[in-house]
């Protein structure tokens, strides 16, 4: 039973918001943030013994240049199964996002010459100022927060990323870079402020991995 | 900035010391050159305020011990000045401001502007601090409708106020040349709150940015804080609320329990028949939200309400292609009962909307300060 949904309303948006912190998560990165923009159509689908399915149409932006939309469809679908409660999420890019090679490679070349480790507190800081050289940091902590935030939402929960409280990188032998990350999520139904702390794995080309999380 | 006295007791703590002022490059007080730093001799470093934070770390893990010896070097500063009194025109409307700005910026408002602004007081908070509104009025002998704008009412919403502050500079700034303003003006009073939860925000200021409800102490002071919104009498304590203290949803001990939630409640019982709008701004979102919160029944008047609100989402977007998405709370967003928004149409006030600023999500709470100027202009 499919049934067509008002945009505008919560069970949409807040489907659309875990299908966004999804593909933040598989492409979004220090060299390139993904903002949830228009929610274009939505439907919802009733699998018997299985969950419900959020089939979407959406708008993403990249926030380094607003006139770059990409539309995307995606589907939520939320299991009814007690012992698995991650959301299953598909989603399909029409057209290409905007190339990040240069500022991926800029980052993972300044952290790769850094002869102490990065720490950084407070990112965005009390007045909303993130910056210029801890902005790769803020946008690798949006991408890698959508891995939670989709770990951990239900048709009950709107997450988003309030703060990074602090950063600290640690130096790794192999190639990849290495961020501990204290984190405050908002979860909007709840008005909830939910401290996280996430170890981040990245590399320019191997995107992010999250290997261990724990909610505070 | 701050002043730390430190008297280092080891040559590994002077070679830290030297080390810290030397790639910190931090301002030595006493003695003038990191060279000259000894055992047993007095030091007085001081610390830019990013960095203090981290200068105490590491003094932490050095077992280095200091005491904070000016623990606020601009305001010594200040108090040391003579007093030179920014003028009005210099008050800085694209930066967030403490509330002892705002408290200046409202005499200065009404002093400057008399002929038109008044300020009232309004009540006391829970921590005994003066909440003030502004009525903007232009002399008639008839009695005007009154469209009443409250911000603030959770602390954490910084864009909000800031809002308020912005509104009211517009209207006084344009009231005589822009024809709208003016016939505004003719016809209806407006009265701005700029920073309901007074409390609240001073202490996102000062401990916790995020911090959201006021600071009622409860369970002996073990807890503190009622939302402000979830307080009102509107089918309090039914939906989206919490009975404990520890949430930011706590919808407190009983109605009106809050004096912030009191003082507003009273005003508008003594005047309800005057006030034609209620808005109540809060972020984040880009919603204008009508009501009702605590249930999906439509008010009476629902129709010309979303018309309205359509119309007005229409214009905000025209301005710099922001969306707002419209309708009530309780599809829009979530359950919530207690709400001002609810409250005010219940009592009578025909049109009651609560508006969710930028931004989507992207900063939320945290919004950078060179969108102050693009919200509030879209919004106006």
């Amino acid at each position: 039973a499919m049934e067509e949904l008002l945009p505008s309303h919560f069970p949409a948006s807040r489907a659309a918001a875990v299908a966004a912190a999804f593909i933040r998560y598989r492409h979004a990165g220090p060299g390139r943030g993904l903002a949830l923009g228009t929610i274009r159509r939505a439907h919802r689908e009733d699998i018997d013994a299985v969950g419900r399915k959020y089939h979407l149409e959406l708008v993403l932006e990249d926030i380094r240049d607003k006139d770059s939309a990409v539309n995307c469809t995606a589907e939520v679908l939320y299991p009814l199964d007690n012992k698995n409660t991650v959301p299953d999420v598909q989603f399909t890019l029409e057209g290409e996002l905007q190339n990040s090679d240069e500022a991926d490679d800029m980052f993972y070349n300044q952290i790769k010459s850094l002869d102490k480790e990065l720490v950084a507190r407070n990112i965005p800081d009390s007045q909303g100022n993130v910056s210029p050289e801890l902005e790769p940091i803020h946008l690798l902590a949006w991408a890698a927060s959508g891995y939670v935030i989709w770990q951990n939402s239900t048709e009950n929960t709107n997450f988003q990323l309030a703060q990074t409280k602090q950063v600290t990188q640690v130096k790794r032998s192999d190639e990849y870079l290495q961020f501990d990350y204290m984190i405050l999520l908002h979860e909007m139904v709840s008005q909830e402020i939910i401290p996280w702390q996430l170890t981040v794995l990245w590399h320019p080309r191997h995107g992010v991995q999250v290997p261990q999380d724990s909610r505070q | 900035d701050q002043v730390l006295y430190i008297v280092p007791e080891t040559f590994q703590q002077v070679q830290h010391l030297q080390h810290l002022c030397n790639t910190l490059l931090l301002d030595l007080w006493e003695p003038l050159l990191p060279e000259e730093i000894t055992t047993g001799g007095k030091l007085h470093i001081r610390v830019p305020g990013p960095l203090v934070q981290e200068v105490k770390d590491s003094l932490d893990q050095h077992m280095i011990s200091y005491k904070v010896l000016i623990p606020d070097v601009q305001k010594l500063v200040n108090q040391n000045m003579p007093r030179e009194r920014t003028s009005p025109e210099d008050y800085v409307y694209t930066r967030y401001h403490p509330m002892e700005e705002i408290y200046q910026w409202m005499i200065d408002i009404e002093k400057n502007n008399s002929e038109l602004v008044t300020r009232h007081y309004l009540g006391k908070t829970t921590e005994n601090r003066t909440i003030y509104y502004l009525q903007i009025s232009q002399p008639s002998n008839r009695i005007k409708k009154i469209i009443w704008m409250d911000c603030g009412i959770h602390a954490r919403e910084w864009i909000s106020p800031a809002f308020c502050q912005w509104f009211v500079k517009e209207i006084l700034q344009n009231y005589k040349s822009d024809p709208k303003i003016a016939r505004f003006l003719q016809n209806l009073d407006l009265f701005v709150l700029p920073v309901f939860n007074i409390d609240g925000y001073v202490y996102s200021w000062k401990e916790d940015r995020l911090w959201r409800k006021n600071r009622s102490p409860y369970n002996n002071g073990t807890c503190y804080g009622t939302d402000l919104n979830r307080n009102f009498n509107s089918s309090w304590g039914t939906a989206g609320i919490s009975y404990n203290c520890s949430s930011e949803i706590f919808c407190g001990p009983k109605p009106e329990s809050e004096p912030e939630t009191r003082a507003l409640a009273q005003f508008f019982r003594n005047k309800s028949s005057d006030i034609l709008c209620y808005l109540t701004i809060h972020s984040y979102g880009q919603y204008i939200l009508t009501p009702y919160g605590s249930t999906t029944k439509p008010p009476s008047n629902s129709e010309e309400l979303i018309d309205v609100a359509k119309e007005a989402s229409a214009v905000l977007k025209g301005k710099y292609g922001t969306s707002y998405k419209v309708g009530p709370t309780s599809s829009i967003l979530y359950s919530n009962s207690g709400s001002s928004r609810d409250w005010a149409h219940m009592i009578g006030i025909p049109f009651s909307y609560t508006f969710e600023l930028r931004d989507n999500g992207t900063y939320g709470f945290i919004l950078p300060p060179d969108q102050i100027q693009p919200t509030c202009e879209e919004t106006m």
